[in-house]
């Protein structure tokens, strides 16, 4: 079989044109979805067991089920309630772009609100205990020593959640988004060369995610400062 | 009211604590006054930890009363909060704050807690620092000091707090020997100073020259409590004769 270097010179830039969608449908639902996981971990470590239940069978169904599914059900299912389409969430959700990031959201905000609840268990006891004895209240130990420990410890996991995020972007395609998949699926009917454009694709995600693994490996080095004896 | 002499600073009474079904403190009765050192001893799981711990309320007894200051220590989070404000802790493996520099350290729990301003709460942290002399590392990390060094501004940390009575559990026991005697340095420093001290520890020197009283405990009771010169030299009860000859042996 010839590859053919002329289709992957063609189709790139028409790839890269649906590269503002993938990274629109990655910030938006990242930041949300990061939103959210904070709520479901506060939830979880409330010490209010009806908070916590809520969380927890959130975070079941949420884990439980495949992320497409989770898109189907929302792009799919949404628009059969009335008061859906009488919400003010309506122009949103008629959209499939609204929809896709209600649905990465939905799903990353519950897989990284375990990953936040891991850093904080990791926090050492002891640190905690020394706030006690100076008097500071639970409210200054979590936003003063709880918060900041717990982020850095919480960050090689998340990275590798936001990385995760990033390739279920691609599941948007199957709900007619014109990302970067699925503007590839489009010229793979066109041009019957599903080769050339689905490998030049898989190289444009990794340099993607290059870059998403040099962003976080900035941070952990900046918020892991104080765990270097040589500055 | 802190300076009444008739009335002790911390008064505990009939202080009983469990772990499960696990009884690690069994009718603790014990005063300290202004001013007093006291050194408690024992073998390990004997209940010392545990018994300064439910002065600061790190733990909660189950049983009988603690009065801190005149302060009974209930379920009361406010009691409990002045309670802390007034005792000072220093833990055996030192719990700095390891994402804060030292001078952060320092200051974070006064400005929250006292609410000082930034500048004051700096101006007494620097005055401690040079205190435990150590003034030239206040911009480092906990992690760039040596155990003893952030043993002295775990010391520090609490006096910035200007706390009534400081409590030591084990302060040295974590330290490589060589940094041992810095650290008690500092703390025969506050002793000659008229703090108010506990101080949990083996260092059977330093309890011979500085505490006017020394506990001993074992299985969760206090076996025996005296002067230094009467403990070390004329100790009357047989389990604590036992314990000084294992760890005076060598």
């Amino acid at each position: 079989m010839n590859f053919d270097w002329n289709l992957v010179a063609e189709s790139l830039p028409q790839m890269l044109a649906g590269a503002g969608i993938t990274l629109q449908l990655l910030l938006v639902s990242g930041v949300l979805g990061l939103i959210l996981a904070i709520l479901l971990l506060l939830m979880r470590i409330s010490g209010k067991f009806y908070l916590d239940w809520v969380a927890q069978v959130y975070i079941y169904v949420f884990r439980g089920t495949p992320i497409l599914v989770q898109i189907f059900i929302i792009y799919y299912g949404l628009p059969q309630f009335d008061a859906v389409r009488d919400s003010m969430f309506w122009h949103l959700l008629r959209e499939p772009t609204g929809c896709a990031i209600l649905a990465l959201t939905l799903n990353t905000g519950a897989y990284v609100s375990e990953i936040l609840r891991g850093g904080v268990l990791g926090v050492d006891k002891g640190v905690l205990e020394a706030g006690s004895a100076l008097g500071m209240s639970a409210r200054q130990k979590f936003i003063y020593l709880t918060a900041p420990l717990a982020t850095r410890l919480a960050l090689p996991a998340y990275s590798n959640d936001v990385i995760s995020l990033l390739k279920s972007t691609a599941l948007a395609s199957t709900i007619t988004i014109a990302d970067m998949t699925g503007i590839a699926r489009t010229i793979v009917a066109d041009t019957y060369a599903p080769y050339e454009v689905f490998l030049s694709l898989a190289i444009v995600y990794m340099i993607f995610t290059l870059g998403i693994q040099k962003l976080f490996a900035r941070i952990e080095k900046y918020l892991g400062r104080y765990t270097r004896r040589e500055e | 009211m802190s300076e009444n002499k008739t009335k002790p600073l911390i008064e505990m009474i009939g202080v009983e604590k469990f772990f499960g079904d696990f009884q690690a403190l069994k009718n603790i009765d014990l005063e300290v006054r202004k001013g007093q050192r006291i050194v408690v001893c024992g073998p390990s799981g004997s209940g010392k930890s545990t018994l300064i711990r439910c002065i600061n309320r790190l733990e909660k007894h189950n049983g009988g009363r603690i009065m801190i200051d005149g302060i009974e220590l209930t379920d009361k989070v406010e009691d409990i909060d002045a309670v802390r404000r007034e005792v000072g802790m220093v833990f055996q493996s030192f719990n700095l704050f390891p994402h804060m520099t030292i001078v952060k350290n320092l200051t974070i729990a006064q400005q929250l807690v006292r609410k000082t301003t930034k500048a004051e709460a700096l101006e007494v942290a620097m005055h401690y620092l040079e205190r435990v002399k150590i003034p030239e590392q206040a911009d480092k990390y906990p992690i760039q000091l040596s155990g003893g060094q952030q043993q002295r501004v775990a010391i520090a940390r609490a006096l910035c707090m200007k706390p009534k009575i400081i409590l030591f559990d084990e302060p040295t026991s974590a330290l490589d020997p060589e940094m041992i005697n810095e650290v008690l340095d500092v703390m025969v420093d506050l002793a000659e100073d008229g703090m108010t001290m506990i101080c949990v520890t083996h260092e059977m020197g330093f309890a011979r020259s500085v505490a006017d009283q020394v506990i001993f405990m074992d299985q969760g009771e206090i076996v025996e409590r005296a002067s230094p010169v009467d403990f070390f030299d004329n100790p009357a009860n047989e389990r604590t004769r036992a314990f000084l000859d294992q760890i005076l042996s060598h």
